[in-house]
């Protein structure tokens, strides 16, 4: 028997936790939202990523109750929530500023929520307790706002949010602040918080790494639309416009027109003089439809011989070499002035490298290494 | 050095502006009427040498501060300028408070045109604006004019040259001393505290109570001594709008000083009055350094 897998995206039965209908939300004559769809399951780690400017926030601050959609409605767990006032709201918010009370200590902030539900004292403190213990703040409940680091505080904004078990949590670029290592520590304890207390998670950030780390949907958007919703290897590899491949991660983005090239094939040609390109495509290319070959990096082999068996090869000149550590970003220039990105492992020392600048080589892949789109 | 002469300045400022003639006030208190020029004695006389001077502490007793507590005159003055101090504050904070909160609430191109309409009272001479309040409040005055064409009265109020006037006339003048710290601390708060407070629950108001009020804490403080400090010793509005029944002893020490010529009593008044200032200004500046430290 295979494993159940966490997939309500998928259950047509499922009843989503919360869902957005057409809302639309205008600053003056600014549209900041579109007409915009999109349903959120309970117990999902969900992220919203996007550029600068593109409604993030604003998408967010709808939810919590800041803003009133212009049109359109929003659900909660099948209630219109529109007219509830922000603090009548099973949400929290844990604000991108932090936003802590800098006059009450770190205990009172987290307090500070569950105090407005008039719950026992002892109570408040076994939950203040318990919040401390997760955030592992214990140390620093009665130092003011000011007395800890950025990370503590970051910290401390999350445990208050929590504090609350709400039915939903919205966390605006919560780690924004933090350098790489902490902030991985703290993506993985996010996952494992939100594990332990089953909440709904809705995540804003900039950095899709993040997103793909963390989240079991990602939501792309742009200027006020959402462009894909679905998971992140979906996202990943299976891009559904040049707009989202070219938004997550690196890709090669090879321009052609398509012709049909046996079942489920399509041949590109992509530029006057070169071999036609193959693909395999689900979707249908009328013959001499311009079209988009996606191609990410890694799935790009570099060899100094033409590999014999690849569906697709084309000649270079290694331009420019990228070392990331652990891997290495070849930018190949083609006869054609165009740059391809090809990746490969680090696996050996770098002294022991296969090619080094101005070498000739071959670039090669196979027809369902990238994906071929319309748009 | 360079800090020596740093720090040296303030001192002589305190020294030349301060403790200098709050030595010359202390001496003349200590001193008794004379019908001299000044009118008291002794006066220190330097040409004597050192048996001048040994003779000049000699006659230097604290006969006036006994009297102070002598005549009940006085402590009633002391008590009475405390409450009417204390009452005015109170005031000027209920009625400072909105406006300052108004103000920080309002659009951001709006706010230098309210500042400057706080501080516009102040372009015109403080006295020209006491005797407009005479005016204003008189029982001719436009105020009694207005209630009597609306109807809410049929006789002019006795306003002017009661407590009231006074009252009115202290908010009126120390007004903006209560709004523009409070609208400084509120100006700084960060709207998403209100924001955070309503989303863990707060309603408006409790947002208000809880974020709002103790933020703007220390504007609230510093804002009342602003206004208490001076209003203690506040002569010209009483003289002006309070009636024979206000006592205040910034008053009482004009009279002494200038009806009775009496200085060396006038100085003793003087000095207590200081003395009873010293606190709330060693308050005040607690509120400010800790402020100060919160601002880190
Ligand atoms: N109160 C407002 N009045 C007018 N325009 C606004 C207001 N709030 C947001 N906007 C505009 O709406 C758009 C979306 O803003 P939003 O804050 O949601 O962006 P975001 O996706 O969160 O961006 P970032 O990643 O930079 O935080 C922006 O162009 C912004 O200028
Ligand atoms: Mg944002």
């Amino acid at each position: 028997m295979p494993e159940t897998v966490f997939a309500p995206w998928s259950d047509p039965d499922a009843r989503p936790l919360i869902r957005f209908q057409n809302v639309t939300k205008r600053f003056g004559d600014f549209t900041a939202i579109h007409d915009l769809t999109l349903d959120i399951f309970e117990r999902e780690f969900f992220a919203l990523l996007g550029p600068s400017g593109c409604g993030k926030t604003t998408l967010m601050r709808m939810l919590a109750g800041f803003e009133t959609p212009t049109s359109g409605r929003i659900e909660l767990a099948g209630k219109d929530i529109v007219p509830v006032p922000p603090n009548k709201r099973a949400v929290n918010m844990m604000f991108q500023s932090y936003a802590l009370f800098p006059h009450l200590s770190v205990w009172d902030n987290i307090a500070f929520g569950l105090r407005r539900d008039n719950m026992a004292k002892d109570a408040i403190d076994r939950r203040v307790d318990e919040m401390l213990k997760l955030t592992r703040l214990g140390r620093f409940a009665r130092r003011k706002p000011h007395q800890i680091s950025g990370g503590q505080r970051q910290r401390v904004a999350l445990a208050r949010s929590l504090a609350k078990a709400p039915k939903l949590l919205l966390l605006d670029e919560p780690l924004g602040a933090l350098d790489a290592k902490l902030r991985q520590d703290t993506q993985f304890e996010l996952m494992d918080i939100q594990e332990k207390t089953g909440t709904t998670f809705v995540i804003v950030t900039h950095d899709q790494e993040e997103a793909m780390t963390v989240a079991s949907r990602i939501a792309v958007m742009d200027q006020g639309e959402v462009i894909q919703i679905a998971t992140p290897d979906k996202i990943y590899e299976e891009p559904e416009s040049v707009y989202v491949a070219d938004f997550i991660g690196d890709v090669n983005l090879i321009e052609g027109r398509a012709s049909a090239h046996g079942e489920g094939r399509f041949r590109i040609d992509w530029a006057e003089g070169q071999q036609p390109l193959i693909a395999a495509s689900r979707l249908e290319f009328a013959a001499g439809q311009q079209c988009h070959l996606a191609i990410r990096p890694e799935k790009i082999a570099i060899s100094a011989e033409r590999p014999s068996d690849a569906d697709n090869a084309v000649q270079g000149r290694v331009h420019d070499i990228a070392y990331l550590g652990n891997l290495s970003t070849y930018h190949v220039e083609l006869p054609t002035g165009a740059i391809v990105k090809a990746q490969t492992a680090n696996t050996r020392r770098i002294s022991r490298r296969d090619f080094t600048w101005e070498d000739p080589v071959w670039l090669s892949w196979t027809a369902t290494a990238g994906v071929l789109l319309a748009n | 050095m360079r800090r020596l002469v740093l720090i040296a300045v303030p001192y002589l400022w305190l020294l030349a502006l301060f403790l200098v003639p709050f030595a010359i006030v202390l001496k003349i208190s200590l001193s008794d009427t004379a019908l001299s020029i000044p009118p008291y004695a002794p006066t220190l006389d330097f040409s004597a040498g050192w048996e001048g001077i040994r003779s000049f502490f000699a006659e230097l007793d604290f006969d006036n501060f006994v009297w102070l507590t002598q005549d009940d005159l006085y402590w009633k003055a002391y008590l009475s300028s405390l409450s009417i101090a204390l009452v005015s504050t109170a005031i000027t904070l209920l009625v400072g408070y909105p406006i300052a909160y108004g103000m920080a609430r309002a659009p951001e191109e709006w706010r230098p045109t309210l500042m400057m309409l706080v501080i516009l009272p102040f372009w015109t001479s403080f006295l020209i604006r006491v005797y407009a309040w005479m005016g204003i409040l008189s029982s001719e005055g436009f105020l009694n004019q207005l209630l009597l064409w609306v109807g809410i009265v049929d006789e002019p109020l006795t306003i002017l040259n009661t407590n009231t006037a006074v009252y009115i006339g202290i908010v009126y003048t120390y007004l903006p001393f209560m709004i523009l710290p409070i609208y400084a601390a509120l100006d700084r708060l960060d709207g998403s505290l209100i924001e955070a407070a309503e989303d863990l629950g707060c309603s408006r108001l409790t947002a208000f109570w809880l974020v709002t009020i103790p933020l703007s804490r220390n504007g609230i403080v510093a804002g009342c001594f602003l206004v208490f400090i001076p209003a203690l010793g506040e002569f010209v509005i009483p003289s002006l709008l309070g009636g024979s029944g206000t006592l205040m002893i910034g008053k009482v020490l004009w009279e002494e000083f200038f009806s009775n010529r009496d200085w060396p009593v006038a100085s003793a008044v003087a000095v207590v009055l200081l003395l009873i200032l010293v606190i709330p200004i060693v308050l005040f500046q607690r509120n400010q350094q800790k402020q100060a430290e919160a601002d880190q």
